[in-house]
């Protein structure tokens, strides 16, 4: 019974889709909005990588929003496996040499990875989320290796909470200084260098720091409590 | 080049319908992983390089973390 | 074999969202429809991509060779718009599954099943 209904609604919305993708077609140009951002922003921000633009710069609000919603389930988890279980045996047993041992000499080249992506992210492909990403999964690794290390939940915490809280002042300065929420208030100084595109790359160390500390507490939070 | 991207959106297709005809959770969430791995592969061909690298980062690693965390903690059997 | 071409991005995106559909409209199992939830969101990121791709041109980072000709107003790069709110989707993507595989071991600690059928009758 649920299987026929579920093959009439699958049919059903397949035939709407139908319906509405084929007036568009796949590979000419229908950009709209996008053709101003292509021409105007390395005068108006700096940066060479478009996309980082966009999601800082031009729709900061956007990225504001993600990053409270981020926030929300980190919290909601947290509450939602709250008391601590006791580890058997069997899972605290740590893992063989050699595992002990890459993990031992990686994880620093990770962490550094992620630090490398986050901070370059206004000239390469990449940015504050794909190197938080990175940083969590680094952390992820040591979880598996030693099921008994904890590191201390408070830290986790602590370091998620003052990378909004810096995007947030900087966001507040740039009401201050220029009237506008989120306005570009720092130089945008020469294309290609590191110290380059206004406030694009302080705030993008501020969401990696805080996405990589995030991630990697969901993480933390899923292994050890219950 | 079409050939290629035609084998990668086919491949994407049988690890679908695979997640869903598995009885065992975790080849179940192994092929969904293998979903998010060839969804990265076809963003790099859309030349679209930051979302492959989120798509990457966050889809095949944290994602399937996180899946198999769960179902370890449950130990249900198979649906 | 050319309309196969233009079309097979749309198809392949499609596909992968009606068969998560399908997996929460039938599955019995609750981690399999949370499953059937992700295959929804990768199918809807690949779509959004594909209706922002333009044929012939290159990735939306401007090199040497594209920073001399971006003064003519002839743009060479494909839409940067649909990556961007797709890039924000995938995070919250992965908090949201996050979320509701955390409510799942609740539930199963609760009742001590995951079948679905056994969980919905609820007594007050």
């Amino acid at each position: 019974m649920r299987k026929a209904v579920g093959l009439i609604l699958v049919l059903v919305v397949g035939i709407s889709f139908w319906v509405v993708l084929k007036n568009v077609p796949f590979g000419h140009d229908k950009i709209g909005v996008g053709n101003h951002y292509i021409e105007n922003a390395i005068q108006e921000t700096g940066a060479t990588n478009i996309v980082t633009s966009v999601v800082v710069s031009y729709r900061g609000l956007d990225t504001l929003g993600e990053v409270t919603v981020l926030f929300i389930a980190a919290l909601g988890i947290g509450m939602v496996l709250f008391s601590v279980k006791k580890t058997s045996a069997k899972e605290r047993q740590t893992s063989s040499m050699v595992v002990q041992t890459g993990t031992r000499i990686l994880f620093p080249f990770i962490i550094l990875f992620g630090i490398y992506i986050f901070v370059h992210g206004h000239l390469t492909p990449g940015g504050g989320f794909q190197g938080g990403a990175v940083i969590a999964s680094g952390f992820l690794l040591t979880y598996l290796v030693w099921p008994e290390l904890e590191t201390k939940r408070e830290r986790f915490g602590a370091a998620e909470s003052l990378g909004g809280l810096v995007f947030v002042t900087i966001a507040i300065l740039g009401l201050v200084f220029t009237g506008y929420f989120l306005g570009n208030f720092l130089p945008t100084g020469t294309q290609n260098h590191l110290f380059s595109a206004g406030i694009i790359p302080v705030i993008y160390i501020a969401i990696g720091i805080k996405v990589g500390s995030e991630l990697a507490g969901i993480v933390a939070d899923m292994i050890h409590k219950e | 080049m079409v050939v290629i991207q035609a084998v990668l959106i086919l491949m994407m297709i049988v690890a679908g319908v695979a997640t869903s005809m598995l009885k065992d959770l975790i080849s179940a969430v192994i092929a969904c992983a293998a979903v998010s791995l060839l969804a990265s592969m076809l963003f790099y061909f859309l030349d679209a390089p930051d979302v492959a690298m989120a798509e990457a980062a966050i889809g095949a690693g944290l994602t399937t973390a996180v899946f198999v965390i769960a179902v370890r903690k449950t130990r249900s059997k198979e649906e | 074999m050319d309309l196969v071409a233009n079309s097979m991005y749309y198809l392949g995106a499609g596909a992968l969202i009606l068969i998560g559909l399908y997996m929460v409209i039938t599955k019995n199992n609750l981690i399999k429809i949370i499953l059937g939830l992700s295959l929804v969101d990768t199918g809807t990121h690949v779509l959004l991509i594909a209706i922002g791709y333009v044929k012939g041109r290159t990735a939306p980072i401007l090199t040497e060779e594209l920073l001399e000709s971006v003064g003519e107003a002839i743009p060479k790069v494909v839409d940067p718009i649909p990556q961007a709110l797709v890039l924000t989707a995938i995070v919250i993507g992965v908090g949201v599954l996050a979320l509701g595989l955390s409510l799942a071991i609740k539930v199963y600690e609760h009742n001590g099943t995951l079948d679905v059928r056994k969980i919905r009758g609820l007594k007050w």
